[in-house]
């Protein structure tokens, strides 16, 4: 078990492999005496896995650049395992079945509703949070686009959006407004601050964006 | 009027957040992220029926459990419950999930009742009824109006009629209710996520019979409120109650299902209405009868929005003669709260609707029958501006008069709001080495107060709104008031104003100079050798004022084949007296607009009334405004810095939805008449679904009784 992806592809495939090959008396020592090397890989990696809990049990991953390590219960989400062990209350809570968004973190560079996965899930991955975005308290263009362009109001959700929107500029530094809409597509922003978040998208992008109002003199009033 | 300075530096340009850095960081902690040394995880029982009888309540199998510390019911006593998911009984345990599984072991004597849920059938006369004690679930009419409105009616050269209503709406905010208590010797500290720091502590105080002097409410940063975060709540109590219990600090933070339950929504409203008017559209007569429904809660201060007083009708135009009649309606569902602007967008949607249908049956632009019944000069001025900005001559058409399947209309609607505001103090403590900091009682919801006071600080002393040090969100500071009804720029603004000028006077007194502003300004703190400069400064005349208006144009693209409704361009010129903040401007005039289509096209709260359980309980089935929804919005914004600081907020969600309704039934040249105009409602106003029951035929019930 490394990466997230490999953990849910490989196990759920492994283990009814296993179990068939099994049957026939198969093991990984003889797949590999027969020259049967990929079978035979995945004999022993599914010989590695053990089921979770109902215990706590020891994860590990690399979050914000530092190796930690952690007892969790397996049940326990990587939303609350980030929050309650390593302080990273950056990711919020909004829903807990990942519908808001606002508790996206990066996992090996990917978006991910650390609500929807458990932390052992997440053993050996690399996590970002946006604590570990800012070194030495130096914003980074996608944080300081948010900020002088507004892209925020009560500051709840963002956290998550400034995540999702850093991750599509690390794969496509020059989305166009669509690109950015989409990659925001899975944060519920209840202040409204939709408009100001994609001008900041495209500002730290390198985009020149203007704002969408105009304040003229009212003059005199008369009631 | 206005003191403020004419030449500016900072008083109406753009200044970023001063706090933008902490939450764009994670910095910023917010109530839900407080976790104190010890902390414990509370959690709530909620009931399962929508009305039950309530005889006992066994905590025992809950306290048996390994972790947890503390638990309580919410009365002591057998009890009624009058909705599903009224608070029963909560529990502190060391883990979010040893709560989670406690509350589930807890067990509840109780003896279901009947109960009723939606407002048609609530009032017939064989419904259970929400209050055993009570007549029925209808309450007595509040009735008013002026002239004479048969008069009025006998000389209308053209009367229409129509049948109009909303929608329940929830507010979720993106950070639930709640926080953390900590109770420690006789002393309570609490982080709450709220609109108003001080009503929390009163609140408090109430309900454990505690000093005000021993609760302290904290809360420098909250993830939005929106009008229902204004008290303590039953979860701040039980935090509280929990924490003295356990003798610990205890987080109690609702979830997303319990938020759609429990904490407030804006009531619904059924609405019918007669307008007349000679046929030069000058309005003649208006009568109304409307009902709201504001939960199990209907009556008292949580029915904004179904009250008289809350009602506003015929909303903002002149009409000599009116009769206005709104009644309430409980049903057992929970209790509504205040809900930006309450009451505006649910009157507005009825009168600005009934106008559109009154300038079709007379022949007339909808938007020339506005300005010639509009009684404020200022709003007519902002017509003509959004006019021109929309291109509404050129755009408007007579109803469903654009061919093929996708039909393109438009709409507009104008509103006002009162605001203003007055009472607050602010402390400026000015150290010698030229650093200092305002605390003021208030908070920031999200609108930018910590911002606008550093700017508006920045600009009377003279130097950065970096230099400016803002303290908010504790009790402890000079006191405030609660957060709503768009009262806080208003009210914060005059006391920094105060606050700033006393500064500089104390200033000159102790450093014997007469300019202290600006570069001057580390010289003269220096003079002040080792002890720091504190005043106190107060609100004061002159410096805000009230009421605000605006009007938005909307047009929209329907597609009579699927119903979906496409929002093609919003434009909204509004005023709001002295701009202090450009930037925190635009983006409160975003969420409102952002909010009011959430408004017109998609929110609904969903209660079966089969079992009284509510069926979208969570953001993926009640919809609110995603980044696919919206589109441009284009925003003017009246300058009037002689009329001093007006509150924002309000104002400008509450003709969004009024004028993309008026847009729909302009592109397909017929009337959805009830919010949130979704796909099947549209296709149902176009017979496109065959079988289906005007709506009207259950609503109009509700006004033969």
């Amino acid at each position: 078990m490394n990466h997230p992806a490999s953990f849910s592809s490989s196990r759920d495939a492994s283990l009814s492999r296993r179990s068939f090959l099994k049957g026939l008396g198969v093991t990984a020592a003889t797949a590999a005496a027969n020259g049967a090397e990929a079978l035979a890989a995945d004999l022993a990696q599914a010989d590695r896995e053990r089921p979770f809990g109902p215990g706590e049990t020891a994860v590990g991953f690399v979050l914000d650049g530092v190796r930690v390590q952690a007892r969790v219960e397996p049940r326990e989400t990587l939303l609350e395992v980030l929050r309650t062990r390593f302080g990273h209350t950056g990711a919020k809570e909004g829903c807990d079945r990942g519908t808001c968004g606002a508790c996206t973190v990066l996992v090996g560079g990917t978006p991910v509703y650390a609500c929807m996965m458990l932390a052992v899930a997440a053993d050996g991955a690399t996590i970002e949070t946006i604590e570990g975005q800012a070194i030495g308290g130096r914003l980074t263009p996608v944080q300081q686009a948010f900020v002088e362009k507004d892209g925020l109001q009560c500051g709840f959700c963002t956290p998550g959006v400034v995540l999702s929107v850093t991750a599509l500029l690390r794969k496509d530094p020059r989305p166009n407004e669509e690109a950015v809409r989409g990659a925001c597509a899975g944060h519920v922003c209840r202040c409204g601050s939709h408009p100001r978040i994609v001008a900041a998208a495209l500002e730290a992008s390198g985009v020149k964006t203007a704002s969408q109002m105009e304040v003229v003199s009212g003059g005199r009033h008369h009631v | 009027m206005s003191d403020w300075p004419s030449e500016t530096r900072f008083l109406g340009k753009s200044t970023p957040r001063i706090d933008g850095p902490a939450k764009v960081t994670g910095a910023a902690k917010y109530p839900s992220d407080q976790q104190p040394a010890g902390m414990l995880y509370g959690a709530i029982l909620r009931s399962k029926w929508p009305a039950a009888r309530v005889r006992s309540i066994d905590l025992e199998p809950a306290r048996r459990l390994p972790g947890v510390r503390a638990a309580i019911v919410v009365r002591d006593g057998e009890r009624t419950v009058r909705y599903y998911g009224d608070e029963l009984a909560a529990v502190a345990a060391t883990t979010q999930r040893a709560a989670l599984e406690a509350i589930a072991v807890i067990r509840v004597d109780a003896e279901p009742l009947p109960f009723v849920v939606d407002e048609v059938s609530a009032v017939r006369s064989d419904a259970p009824r929400v209050f055993s004690d009570e007549a029925s679930n209808k309450g007595e009419p509040r009735t008013g109006g002026q002239g004479d409105v048969d008069v009025g009616f006998a000389e209308a050269d053209v009367v229409v009629e129509g049948m109009f209503a909303t929608q329940v709406e929830i507010h979720h905010p993106m950070e639930t209710h709640g926080g953390t208590a900590d109770f420690r010797g006789d002393e309570l500290t609490v982080w709450h996520s709220t609109q108003g720091i001080s009503s929390v502590r009163d609140g408090l105080s109430d309900a454990l019979d505690l000093p005000q002097s021993k609760v302290r409410v904290l809360c420098s940063y909250m993830g939005g409120g929106f009008g229902a975060k204004f008290g303590a709540g039953v979860e701040g109590v039980l935090a509280a109650r929990l924490s003295r219990e356990a003798g610990a600090p205890v987080r109690l933070v609702l979830s997303r299902f319990d938020q759609s339950l429990a904490v407030g929504n804006r009531p619904s409203t059924f609405q019918k209405i007669r307008l007349g008017a000679k046929s030069d559209g000058t309005l003649k007569a208006f009568s109304i009868e409307s009902y709201g429904c504001a939960g199990y809660a209907a009556g008292g201060p949580s029915a904004g929005g179904s009250t008289n007083s809350a009602f506003p009708a015929p909303y903002i135009y002149r009409v000599p003669n009116t009769r206005t009649s709104h009644r309430e309606i409980s049903i057992n569902t929970g209790p509504a709260a205040a809900f930006r602007a309450p009451g505006h967008p649910a009157a507005s949607f009825g009168m600005e609707s009934i106008m559109d249908d009154l300038a079709l049956r007379l022949g007339m632009d909808p938007m020339e029958l506005r300005l010639r019944n509009d009684p404020s000069e200022l709003r007519r001025r902002e017509y003509a501006m959004a006019a021109e900005r929309f291109g509404w001559k050129a755009k408007y058409a007579p109803p469903g008069s654009s061919s093929g399947p996708l039909k393109r209309g438009v709409g507009c609607a104008g509103a006002t709001w009162g605001g203003g505001g007055r009472g607050t103090q602010a402390e400026m403590e000015v150290n010698p080495d030229g650093t200092l900091e305002i605390r003021c009682g208030t908070q920031d919801l999200g609108t930018g107060t910590h911002t606008l006071i550093a700017v508006i600080a920045a600009e009377l002393l003279g130097l950065e709104p970096a230099d400016i040090g803002v303290r908010l969100g504790d009790t402890r500071f000079p006191p405030s008031g609660g957060s709503g009804g768009s009262t806080t720029a208003a009210s914060v603004s005059p006391a920094i104003y105060d606050v700033c000028e006393k500064a500089m006077e104390e200033l000159k007194k102790a450093s014997g100079l007469d300019y202290v502003r600006g570069a001057s300004w580390k010289q003269a703190c220096r003079k002040l050798g080792i002890s720091p400069l504190v005043v106190r400064g107060q609100w004061r005349e002159g410096l805000s004022s009230r009421g605000a208006g605006g009007v938005q144009m909307a047009e929209v693209e329907v597609d009579t084949e699927t119903g979906f409704v496409r929002l093609v361009r919003i434009v909204c010129v509004q005023d709001c007296g002295t701009v202090v903040n450009k930037l925190t401007c635009e983006s409160q005039i975003n969420g409102g607009v952002i909010m009011g289509i959430g408004y017109a096209l998609y929110e609904n709260r969903v209660v079966d009334r089969a079992t009284g359980v509510i069926l979208n309980p969570n953001l993926e089935t009640y919809k609110v405004p995603g980044f696919g929804d919206l589109p441009p919005i284009d925003i003017v914004l009246l300058d009037m810095p002689e009329r001093g600081v007006i509150g924002i907020g309000e104002p400008v969600t509450i003709p969004t939805a009024s004028a993309i309704a008026n847009a729909v039934a302009n592109a397909i040249g017929v009337r959805v008449t009830s919010l949130p105009i979704t796909p099947d409602k549209v296709l149902a106003a176009l017979g496109r679904i065959p079988g289906r029951k005007n709506p009207h035929e259950e609503w109009k019930s509700l006004f033969e009784t």
